[in-house]
């Protein structure tokens, strides 16, 4: 077993970020984690919906949710997983700066989620008086959506990170395994904003 | 890095090698050492309840006390003693089981190890300010009107360890799926790595669903959010759902590896092989997969209405067809074979009529009519003592006996072992199953003193002096440590002479890459296949070369440290805003450590072929 983590572009196999052991751990460590974060965010959801209707006599879901940001939110986050599935298939070519350029746009759509996400917080508290103490929805509501916040801050600060070793040293056996791992990270962040989306703001808008 | 550190000597050279160490049997013994001083401190515990219940209306501790005692010792039974016990014997042995030099992740492991034991530390810490005194299931609103900072250390305490336990899990899945030796397919697994994979995904899914709530609890205690406040329309049930859609699966993951250390021991001291091996690995998936589906078994008295609560009876139920299909595979195992009793086997054996009890007071109590009767009473901890002490601590101490040779080269010491079975054995009966009976005729648990001439004054001395003889039994199973670690007759590797599974392929204790040449397995119970066809050592099933191994590292360590410190402020912080300092301060503590990990690389080191061949074997 030789552990050569070379750079050289001719040796790099077609998919670096498989080619080592530590590579096929670390992709699958990151799937059973994801099992889990699912149970997490399940439990989040169950205590909203148990709680949406507990206003206690503040705003109500049908006041405080407007579909315009939500969905200019849904849409950046859609494309930033899109064009981290292009900065992947740009790694499996071994073709760095193309990679760079697209996990930057990434990363880029992702904190113009968030600036979005801050703002629509700032609204309901400031335009609503619609805090995270206020009723027990307020609890619930800030904290299923803050905490997909949270993972969103986790992961940029992440992929930002990433980018930034490696900028110089290109891609090698040794990192390319951690790109793909913040990829399907932040796939799953998508996928549960998607259901965020249906079942917190679709749903509370009908209901 | 290991090599060097292991030739340099002196106490500051040892300690820096545990604080750092990455190797899968250390830190398994680390967990060992750590779930067992827990054990001691729980048992303490349990020792005081029993004093405070010996008569009636007795004041050997106060009420307030008395809440606190009761609280922290079934916290630290079940968080901070079993589980960790069982992640120390699963770290250690699984590894050698399936022919693998380390885990998945060494890394992480080092770094659950530490968040569980600085989480329960953190825990322990409350006794100097206040305990928290809700109950080891921590109900809301209770919990939430508890006064002092007790409940804020449950939340804290529990959620570093927890987040360690998860570590653990997700560690362990990934290095059975990936890291098998050649040969070495799922069904030729050895039980005790089946039970280990699937008590690790239960888990994996069990254990967020606690986070969750140690979150709810903690942000309507620290930060004034309302989940379980009713006033602002919060709901306390919430709480005990999430509470216990991770605690029934805990139940489970705490015996569902023992159920796999027993499918160990009979076998070798039978000298037969597991009977119905297809049929316990299915009977564990099913246990596994009933085991989510019956959380509200423990709430029938909370108003779930007559169609949730037959579901979940009816569900409940059902874990005892694959419960009893391993009780008789563990029978036709023994049946016909030919039996060496020694302390390992002592254990097992009593465990069988002992765990068979507690199932089926778990099928009375699944009865939801009835459980109106039982709930809240001492019928329910008789019924639970005897599935976890009589499954899952009579499980520990089979594996301890019967792993301790592999673990540390000498054998336990037969006739203090025996002594410490039997003392231990009886008092365990003593103490719980009168407690069947004091529940049935109407006696609360968690209440501070009984009232005297109500029929309860007996059962209740009988109880307290079988937990007198159970502290024997313990304190007799310590001083056999110390002799065994002192004078004990040396183990060769396959030291019961009749081992069948990997890990009695190596030497006594293993060296730190465990396999020189990882090993080919060529069926089920592979050394007795190579056993019975002549063989001294199993097939290798590579040419002796170069050994890749992990570097050892003190940033779990520290970042467990910046963890600690950061619960600590976050604790306090409710008092005075000063404490944020502190929740920054050990913020940036992990958070940095984290940064150095992810920066600096580390590509782990190599063990040349010059040097094992030096080594022999
Ligand atoms: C046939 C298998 C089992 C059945 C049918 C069963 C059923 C039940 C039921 C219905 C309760 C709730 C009683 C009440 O609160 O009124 C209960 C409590 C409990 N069971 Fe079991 N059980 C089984 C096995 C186990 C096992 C294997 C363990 C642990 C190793 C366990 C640990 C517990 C604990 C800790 C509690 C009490 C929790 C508390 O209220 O503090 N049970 N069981
Ligand atoms: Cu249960």
């Amino acid at each position: 077993m030789s552990h050569d983590h070379s750079i050289d572009p001719k040796n790099m196999p077609k998919d670096p970020s498989k080619a080592t052991t530590e590579g096929k751990h670390k992709f699958m460590g990151l799937w059973i984690f994801l099992g889990g974060e699912t149970v997490l965010f399940a439990c989040l959801f169950g205590t909203y919906l148990a709680l949406k209707d507990s206003a206690a006599g503040g705003p109500t879901t049908q006041e405080l949710y407007g579909l315009g940001l939500v969905f200019l939110m849904t849409v950046l986050l859609l494309t930033s997983s899109l064009t981290s599935v292009y900065a992947i298939y740009h790694m499996k070519n071994n073709d760095f700066k193309k990679m760079q350029l697209w996990m930057g746009i990434t990363a880029l759509l992702g904190l113009a989620f968030l600036a979005c996400e801050i703002y629509e917080f700032a609204h309901y508290i400031h335009d609503y008086g619609f805090t995270f103490r206020s009723s027990a929805f307020g609890s619930a509501f800030y904290t299923l959506v803050g905490f997909h916040g949270g993972h969103v801050v986790f992961g940029l600060s992440w992929i930002i990170t990433l980018m930034v070793r490696n900028a110089k040293r290109g891609l090698d056996l040794y990192n390319a395994p951690k790109f793909n791992t913040f990829a399907l990270y932040w796939h799953f962040i998508d996928v549960v904003w998607v259901f965020i989306f249906t079942v917190v703001y679709l749903m509370g808008m009908v209901s | 890095m290991g090599m060097t550190s292991a030739q340099k000597s002196g106490f500051g050279a040892t300690l820096w090698d545990w604080l750092t160490t990455v190797d899968h049997k250390k830190i398994g013994i680390l967990y060992l050492a750590g779930g067992g001083f827990f054990f001691l401190l729980g048992g303490l515990e349990a020792v005081i309840i029993r004093i405070q219940l010996i008569s009636p209306e007795n004041n050997f501790i106060s009420a307030g006390l008395y809440n606190e005692m009761i609280t922290m010792h079934g916290t630290t039974m079940i968080f901070l003693a079993a589980m960790p016990i069982l992640l120390g014997l699963m770290n250690f042995i699984m590894p050698l089981q399936i022919g693998a030099r380390d885990v998945a992740f060494p890394f992480l492991n080092s770094l659950g190890f530490w968040l569980f034991l600085f989480g329960g530390l953190l825990l322990n810490l409350s006794w100097f300010t206040g305990a928290p005194d809700a109950g080891w299931t921590n109900y809301a609103p209770l919990s939430i009107q508890s006064p002092g900072h007790g409940i804020d250390f449950y939340i804290m305490g529990l959620q570093l360890s927890g987040a360690g336990t998860l570590m653990g899990g997700i560690n362990f899945i990934v290095t059975i799926v990936l890291m098998r030796a050649p040969g070495m397919t799922y069904m030729r697994m050895p039980l005790f790595t089946w039970t280990t994979f699937v008590a690790s995904i239960l888990i994996l899914f069990a254990f967020p669903a606690l986070t969750v709530g140690l979150f709810l609890m903690m942000f309507d205690r620290m930060f004034g959010s309302a989940f379980f406040d009713a006033a602002l329309g919060g709901n306390a049930i919430i709480w005990q759902h999430l509470f216990w859609i991770f605690g029934h699966p805990e139940v489970y993951i705490l015996i569902l590896p023992v159920f796999g250390v027993f499918s160990e021991v009979f076998p070798t001291f039978a000298k037969k092989r597991l009977f119905g091996y297809t049929a316990m690995v299915f009977a564990t998936f099913l246990i596994a997969f009933l085991g989510f589906m019956v959380w509200a078994h423990h709430m029938f008295t909370v108003g779930l209405g007559p169609v949730a609560n037959s579901i979940f009876a009816v569900a409940t139920m059902a874990i005892a067809v694959p419960t009893g299909i391993k009780i008789f595979n563990w029978l036709f195992t023994l049946w016909g074979g030919s039996i060496k009793i020694n302390t390992a086997m002592l254990w097992s054996l009593a465990f069988i009529p002992s765990f068979t009890i507690g199932g089926m007071t778990g099928v009375m109590l699944a009865s939801a009519v009835a459980d109106y009767q039982y709930h809240d009473t001492y019928f329910v901890i008789g019924h639970f003592h005897y599935v976890i002490v009589g499954g899952t601590v009579f499980g520990i101490l089979a594996g301890l006996h019967y792993w301790w040779p592999k673990m540390f080269g000498r054998y336990l010491h037969e006739g203090l072992g025996q002594l410490s079975f039997w003392t231990f054995f009886v008092g365990f009966h003593l103490t719980f199953f009168i407690q069947h009976f004091l529940g049935l005729m109407g006696m609360p648990r968690r209440y501070w003193v009984f009232l005297e001439n109500q029929g309860l004054d007996t059962g209740n001395l009988i109880s307290t002096i079988g937990a007198f003889f159970m502290s024997f039994g313990v304190i007799v199973f310590l001083i056999n440590i110390i002799y065994t670690t002192i004078k004990g007759k040396k183990a060769s590797g396959d030291a019961w002479g009749s081992g069948r599974t990997l890990e009695w392929a190596i030497s006594s204790p293993p060296v730190h890459y465990n396999f020189k040449q990882l090993p080919l397995v060529r069926g089920l119970d592979p050394l007795w296949i190579e056993k019975t066809e002549g063989n001294k050592k199993v097939t290798p099933a590579e040419p002796l070369d170069e050994i890749h191994m992990p570097n050892g590292s003190i940033l779990p360590f520290i970042m467990t440290i910046g963890f600690t410190i950061a619960s600590y402020g976050f604790i306090y912080q409710t008092e005075s805003k000063y404490w944020l300092i502190a929740v920054y301060a050990g913020m940036a503590i992990a958070l940095i450590s984290m940064l150095i990990r992810s920066l600096k690389d580390d590509h782990g080191h190599h063990i040349s072929k010059e040097e094992l061949e030096r080594v022999g074997d």
